[in-house]
């Protein structure tokens, strides 16, 4: 959204393509337009000024004719085309019907952000049991809370703000489980001082935390979850420094609903058919590559928000900008963007990243987590392939990371391609310092065969388009 | 929590049905958003185990919410808004 602002505001024609039936993202997730409503949900978020703002300023360029705003878009594949980008994505605004869409635009940005990143434990495969995200998205798109007695687990600060959305509509949240251990905090203050705005929402959540009495537990972890047709208990247990649970320490609670989330990976679908060249994003995950004004090192093509590495909505607002100004910069666009100097937007960039940078080493996914697993733990949720088997193909096979595991186990094929089993499976299986690579997806949406037997033809000729 | 349909100008709520039965929902809502307010957090089960599965990602990305909508195989339920009349299937048949 910053993004296709500020192009829009520098004189650019855009075409802003997204998969969700409203602009704003994973943190500003909305009902669509017309159940604003019958849905309200304008108490679980932050920051709401910006994003009307931002809105509005859609609004206007949509009126002017110079933004198509694509919802329900989403981009299966992209390609590179001579004199630009190809970009291939379905219409699913009025289903069952699917209609293939091609935009042609010489520049390209993408801002996909990223999904929750899970570690498997016994029992995470029963209903009941979510992801941090899953509940977040259900609380904020479709004002629904997932259940009653709620536990909450893994690292990262993303954990508090679905506790407090969690309270706020009346659920019971029995524990905060933190992996991690907060005087890890206190081993990088720098970072931390430098961004008092995040100080004040972390003090924010901490007092609706303590207002509803949701006890934050550090150095635990969630490590079993039991039930028949539904998550019934919940194992807890006070973590080793590595990560291994603590013998003698393991405590049931009950709880009709578990939510885990271990920082997040970066969505590379439609950048790595591309080809742009990716890096140790330091959390155990790859990003896209960028230099300082978001370029990634494919030209014409550029990237902001998480793909470049996780680390927050206000990132992704500056990044936006500073990418749309390159942008701008690059065609030499006429006009200028009406939004500050991109000098200040790039060290904004700047700072939140080294506070990405800062949490990702205080909230690590712990070394030792695999202790917690059985041989019959189900790892990849899809084709419902076990620790045990996974273990057995490196052992037997000497496979050295997911792929190769994939080839021998069938860990990876299923519908996810992956997606959700692909970083505990590498942890298994690779050399402990390399960062998660996920496949390369020639598709990242499955889409009917009608549809792509009819995406032959380009559907408009328009300037950038981003896809966000 | 929104279990069911607040409407104030429409006298019934919408509701589309889940293997022939009417499941209301509020409009705005996905289908896995409506399913879980009714509290269904499991509506299919998967190939090898025969074990239940539901709304897990919530984003589309885990593909554990598979169901049938108006014949259509495979769709993500946690995606899909859901409106009236919509004709939903769970069950086995949608993991393959
Ligand atoms: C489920 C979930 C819930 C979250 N909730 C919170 C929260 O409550 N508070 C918080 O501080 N942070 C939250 N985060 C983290 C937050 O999302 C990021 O910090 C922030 O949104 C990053 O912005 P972004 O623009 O990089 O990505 P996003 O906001 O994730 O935006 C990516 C956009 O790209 C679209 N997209 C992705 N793939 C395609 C495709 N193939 N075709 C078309 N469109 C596509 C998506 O629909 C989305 O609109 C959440 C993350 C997730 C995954
Ligand atoms: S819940 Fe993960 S795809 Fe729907």
């Amino acid at each position: 959204m910053a993004a296709a602002a500020a192009a829009l505001d520098g004189g650019l024609r855009v075409v802003l393509v997204d998969s969700g039936p409203a602009p704003g993202g994973q943190f500003w997730r909305h009902p669509p337009d017309h159940a604003r409503e019958t849905l309200p949900t304008g108490d679980l978020h932050h920051d709401l000024r910006t994003y009307r703002a931002l809105r509005a300023a859609l609004a206007a360029h949509e009126r002017t004719g110079r933004l198509t705003l694509l919802l329900d878009h989403p981009v299966w594949t992209t390609a590179r085309a001579a004199d630009g980008f190809t970009v291939h994505a379905v219409d699913r605004s009025r289903p069952p019907e699917e209609r293939a869409v091609v935009l042609r635009a010489p520049a390209l940005i993408v801002a996909t952000g990223a999904y929750d990143r899970q570690l498997p434990f016994p029992g995470w495969d029963l209903p009941g049991v979510l992801t941090v995200g899953g509940i977040q998205s259900l609380l904020k798109g479709g004002g629904v809370v997932a259940g009653r007695r709620v536990v909450l687990g893994g690292t990262g600060p993303f954990l508090l703000p679905v506790a407090a959305a969690l309270a706020a509509r009346g659920a019971e949240v029995v524990a905060v489980c933190e992996a991690g251990a907060p005087s890890a905090w206190l081993r990088h203050p720098a970072p931390l001082l430098r961004n008092p705005a995040k100080w004040a929402e972390a003090a924010g959540y901490a007092y609706t935390l303590a207002r509803h009495r949701i006890p934050v537990r550090t150095r635990t972890g969630i490590v079993g979850a039991e039930g028949e047709e539904r998550v019934a208990v919940v194992r807890i247990a006070a973590l080793e420094g590595g990560g291994a649970p603590m013998p003698g320490t393991e405590r049931r609670i009950e709880a009709d609903t578990v939510g885990v989330g271990w920082g997040f990976v970066p969505q590379l679908d439609l950048l790595l058919p591309l080809g742009c060249d990716l890096a140790d994003a330091g959390d155990g995950t790859m990003a896209a590559v960028v230099d300082a004004g978001q370029r990634t090192t494919v030209p014409g093509l550029y990237a902001a928000g998480e793909t470049c590495g996780v680390g927050g909505a206000a990132l992704a607002l500056s990044e936006g900008r500073v990418a749309a100004v390159s942008v701008l910069t690059d065609l030499s666009a006429p006009g200028r963007p009406g939004l500050r100097p991109p000098a200040a937007e790039r060290r904004a960039v700047v700072r939140h990243r080294a506070f990405a940078r800062a949490l990702a080493r205080a909230h690590p996914v712990p070394r030792d987590w695999p202790a917690w697993l059985t041989d019959d733990t189900t790892v990849c949720r899809c084709e419902e392939v076990t620790a045990g088997t996974v273990r057995a193909a490196r052992a037997d096979g000497s496979a050295i990371d997911h792929r190769q595991v994939k080839q021998l186990t069938r860990a990876g094929m299923g519908w996810c391609q992956g997606r959700m089993c692909g970083p505990a499976v590498h942890c298994l299986v690779a050399a402990r310092a390399e960062p998660y690579t996920p496949a390369e997806r020639l598709i990242a949406t499955p889409l009917t065969l009608g549809a792509l037997a009819d995406s032959g033809e380009p559907f408009t000729g328009e300037t950038p388009s981003e896809p966000t | 929590m929104t279990g069911a349909a607040e409407e104030t100008d429409v006298p019934t709520a919408p509701a589309f049905t889940v293997d022939g039965e009417p499941l209301a929902f509020v409009p705005g809502q996905t289908l896995a958003a409506a399913l879980v307010a009714s509290g269904r957090v499991a509506w299919r089960t998967t190939r090898g185990g025969q074990r239940p599965r539901g709304v897990f990602c919530g984003i589309g990305v885990c593909y554990d919410c598979l169901v049938t909508v108006d014949g259509r195989r495979g769709q993500r339920a946690c995606l899909v808004q859901a409106r009236a009349g919509m004709a939903v299937g769970t069950g086995e048949g949608d993991d393959d």
